[in-house]
C-alpha cells in the first residue's frame, strides 16, 4: 500500500511511507497498546497523512510561484543565466501590441459566458417538466462536456471549413453564404465562442437543473394561487433560488475562460488572421516555448494571474453586496 | 396564505383547460429540446460519419451523411500508420497512475483534515486551498524548468509526479463528505485500539467510497483530456499522450486533406471517455451536480 513510493518518485524525496504499519513511528507505539499512547501519536499520524499534499504544494505551487515572481524580473532563455532587469519586462508588456491583443481576445471570448448561462438556464427550466425522454436529452446535452477538447477543436475546425464544413452547409440550407470562419478576422472569434457555448451548455444546465429541483414545489404553488404568471414566478422564485449556482458558474467559467488555450492552439495554430484569435495563454506559450523568452513570458503569465485574481475578488465583492440587497 | 381555498370549488372544465394547456406546453418544450439535442449531437455524428467516408465523399456537395460504402479500413490505417496506439497507452499510464495514487493521497489527507487532531490544521487546509488561486499557466514555466533540470522532458513523469501528491479539489470534497460522519465513530475505533491506518483503511475508506468513486472518474476524465501540460513536455511521437497525437495528426494530415483519418483518430480519442460516461452516468451526474451546489 505504499503507493506513493512508486518508481515515479525516485530521485526526489518521496513523502513518508503512508502504508507502513504503525511501528514506523519513532515512539514505536504498537496497535492495541492503549488508547492514551495512540492519542499522543495522533498529531504525528495526522501530519504524516497530510504530508504528501503539503509537500506537493510546497514543491509544485509555492516554489514555482516564488520562482516565477523572480524570473519575471529577468531576461532569461530558460537555460543560461538569468539577467536581472528589474521591471523592464512589465514595462515592455504594457507597450506590447500583441499581448494587448491577446488579452483583448481572451476577454472577448467571455461574451460566451452569459449567453451560455442564459441558454442553459432555459434548458434546465424546460427539463424540469415531466416529459418523455428526459434522461436521453440530459445525456445528449452532456456528451460535449465530457468530450476531449482536442478532439472537439479538431472536429469544429473541420466543421468551420468555408467550403465543405458542416456549419456553412447548414447555413446554405437557409440560403446563407457563410464566411470561411476561422480565416476571417471578424468571424473567427464568434466561431470559437459558438463552439465553447456548445461544449459547455450541458454542464451549466446540469447544475441549474439540480438547483431548480431543490426549490420546494410549494413555493411555486403558493405564488400560482396568488395569481403570479410564469414570468413573475421566474423572476421572483427561480432566478433568486439559482443565484448561488449562477455565481459559481460565472466565477469558474471566467477563470477557465482566462486560461483558454487548447482550442486556439488547435484551430488556429498561428493565432488566427491578424492575430484575432490568440489568447493570453497562447501568447505566453509561444513566447516561452517557441521564442525562449522565459523571463518575458513569465511576466505575462503573472499579469494574467493577477488580472484573474482581481476579477475573481470583484465578483465575490459584488456577490456579497447583491445578496444583502435581496435580504 | 390561506386566502384562496378556491381550487376545491374550481369547476371541472376550468381544470381540464389548464391540463390541456400544460400538455401543449409540454409538446412545445419537447420539440425545442429535441431540436437542441440535434444541434448538440450533430457535430459528433458528423465526425463519426466523416471518419467512414471515402476521401471523395468528404468533399461532396450536398453533404453525404451516410457513406455509401463505410470505409472501415480508415481505422485499420490509423491503427498501423499513426501513433494512436502509443497515444492510448501513454494516456492510460498517465491517467491511471495519477488517479489511483492521487486518490489514495487525497483520501488520506482528507481523513486527517476532517477527523484528526493536528497542529495548524486550518492553516494547512487554507494554505492548500490557496493553491487553486494560482493558475497553471503561471506555474508552467518554472515547473518546466524544474523538470527539465531533472532530465524529465519527453517523459511522462512531469505529468504524473506533481499530480500524485494530491489534488486539493478532491481533498476538499472528501473532507466535506467526511464531515457528515460522526466523530464518535472514529473515537470508538480508537478506544478499541485500532491504529490510525486501520481506521482509515477499514473504516473511512468504505464510508467515503461513493464520493471517492465519483471524484475518481471526474479526475480520470480531466487527466485523459488534458492537452496543455502534455504538449509542453512531450516531443517524441511514441511518447505523446493521445490528445497530442491527434492534434499532431490534425496538422500533418490536413495538408493531405485526409479528413477521414483525422476524424477517425478524434473518434478514438473520444470513445473511451464516452463509454465510461455512459456506464457511470448516474454517479457522474450526481457528483457534478453536488460539486456545483456545494461549491
Amino acid at each position: 500500500m505504499t503507493s506513493t513510493t512508486s518508481p515515479a518518485t525516485t530521485g526526489r524525496r518521496s513523502p513518508a511511507p503512508h502504508g507502513a504499519p504503525p511501528t514506523a513511528a519513532p515512539a514505536s507505539s504498537k496497535p492495541g497498546g492503549g488508547s492514551s499512547r495512540l492519542h499522543r501519536n495522533e498529531k504525528k499520524w495526522a501530519l504524516l497523512f497530510v504530508a504528501a499534499p503539503v509537500l506537493g504544494y510546497l514543491l509544485f505551487v509555492l516554489y514555482p510561484t516564488v520562482f516565477a515572481a523572480y524570473a519575471s524580473l529577468t531576461r532569461w532563455n530558460g537555460l543560461g543565466p538569468m539577467q536581472f532587469v528589474g521591471l523592464d519586462n512589465y514595462v515592455a508588456l504594457a507597450g506590447d501590441e500583441r499581448f494587448r491583443q491577446a488579452l483583448f481576445n481572451t476577454f472577448f471570448y467571455m461574451i460566451g459566458i452569459p449567453v451560455g448561462l442564459a441558454i442553459s438556464l432555459a434548458l434546465a427550466i424546460a427539463m424540469n417538466r415531466k416529459i418523455i425522454g428526459l434522461t436521453a436529452f440530459r445525456t445528449i446535452y452532456y456528451i460535449p462536456v465530457i468530450s476531449s477538447i482536442a478532439a472537439v477543436a479538431i472536429l469544429w475546425q473541420w466543421a468551420y471549413n468555408g467550403d465543405f464544413g458542416l456549419v456553412n452547409q447548414f447555413l446554405a440550407f437557409f440560403g446563407i453564404d457563410g464566411p470561411n470562419w476561422l480565416a476571417d478576422p471578424t468571424w473567427a472569434k464568434p466561431a470559437i465562442i459558438l463552439m465553447a457555448v456548445w461544449k459547455g451548455l450541458g454542464y451549466s444546465m446540469l447544475l441549474y437543473l439540480a438547483a431548480i429541483q431543490s426549490v420546494p414545489r410549494s413555493l411555486y404553488e403558493a405564488t400560482a394561487l396568488d395569481g403570479a404568471g410564469a414570468w413573475r414566478q421566474f423572476r421572483a422564485i427561480t432566478l433568486p433560488m439559482v443565484r448561488p449556482v449562477t455565481f459559481f458558474l460565472v466565477v469558474t467559467q471566467v477563470i477557465a475562460g482566462a486560461m483558454i488555450f487548447t482550442e486556439i492552439n488547435i484551430m488556429t495554430p498561428t493565432g488566427g488572421p491578424e492575430y484575432s484569435t490568440a489568447s493570453a495563454v497562447f501568447y505566453i506559450w509561444k513566447q516561452a516555448f517557441q521564442y525562449r523568452q522565459m523571463g518575458y513570458a513569465t511576466a505575462a503569465a503573472i499579469v494574467l494571474g493577477i488580472l484573474v485574481l482581481i476579477i475573481t475578488l470583484i465578483q465575490f465583492r459584488l456577490n456579497k453586496r447583491n445578496s444583502f440587497a435581496i435580504d | 396564505m390561506t386566502t384562496t381555498t378556491a381550487p376545491t370549488t374550481g369547476t371541472a372544465p376550468h381544470r381540464l383547460g389548464r391540463k390541456a394547456r400544460s400538455r401543449l406546453t409540454d409538446t412545445v418544450v419537447w420539440v425545442v429540446l429535441a431540436a437542441g439535442a440535434i444541434f448538440m449531437i450533430a457535430p459528433l455524428l458528423w465526425m463519426f460519419s466523416t471518419s467512414l467516408k471515402s476521401k471523395l465523399e468528404v468533399f461532396a456537395l450536398p453533404p453525404v451523411w451516410i457513406p455509401e460504402v463505410p470505409q472501415w479500413d480508415t481505422y485499420v490505417r490509423m491503427w498501423t500508420d499513426s501513433f494512436v496506439l502509443d497515444g492510448i497507452r501513454n494516456s492510460l499510464v498517465v491517467s491511471l497512475s495519477v488517479t489511483v495514487v492521487g486518490t489514495f493521497t487525497c483520501a488520506l489527507a482528507a481523513f486527517a483534515l476532517a477527523k484528526m487532531r493536528m497542529p495548524f490544521k486550518n492553516a494547512i487546509f487554507i494554505g492548500l486551498l490557496s493553491g487553486i488561486m494560482i493558475p497553471f499557466p503561471t506555474l508552467m514555466i518554472p515547473q518546466f524548468v524544474m523538470f527539465s533540470r531533472l532530465g524529465w522532458v519527453d517523459t511522462l513523469l512531469p505529468l504524473i509526479v506533481p499530480a500524485i501528491f494530491g489534488n486539493i479539489v478532491m481533498i476538499f470534497f472528501l473532507r466535506q463528505y467526511l464531515s457528515s460522519v460522526p466523530d464518535s465513530l472514529v473515537e470508538a475505533a480508537k478506544i478499541d485500539g485500532a491504529s490510525y491506518w486501520q481506521i482509515f483503511w477499514r473504516m473511512i475508506m468504505p464510508i467515503i467510497r461513493p464520493a471517492v468513486a465519483a471524484q475518481f472518474i471526474l479526475w480520470f476524465m480531466a487527466v485523459w483530456n488534458d492537452y496543455l501540460a502534455p504538449i509542453l513536455y512531450l516531443n517524441t511521437p511514441e511518447r505523446q499522450t493521445l490528445q497530442v497525437v491527434i492534434a499532431n495528426m490534425n496538422v500533418q494530415y490536413a495538408t493531405q486533406r485526409d479528413y477521414p483519418l483525422i476524424m477517425a483518430a478524434s473518434v478514438v480519442a473520444l470513445l473511451p471517455i464516452l463509454v465510461v460516461f455512459l456506464i457511470f452516468q448516474r454517479q457522474i451526474i450526481e457528483s457534478v451536480a453536488l460539486t456545483g451546489t456545494k461549491g
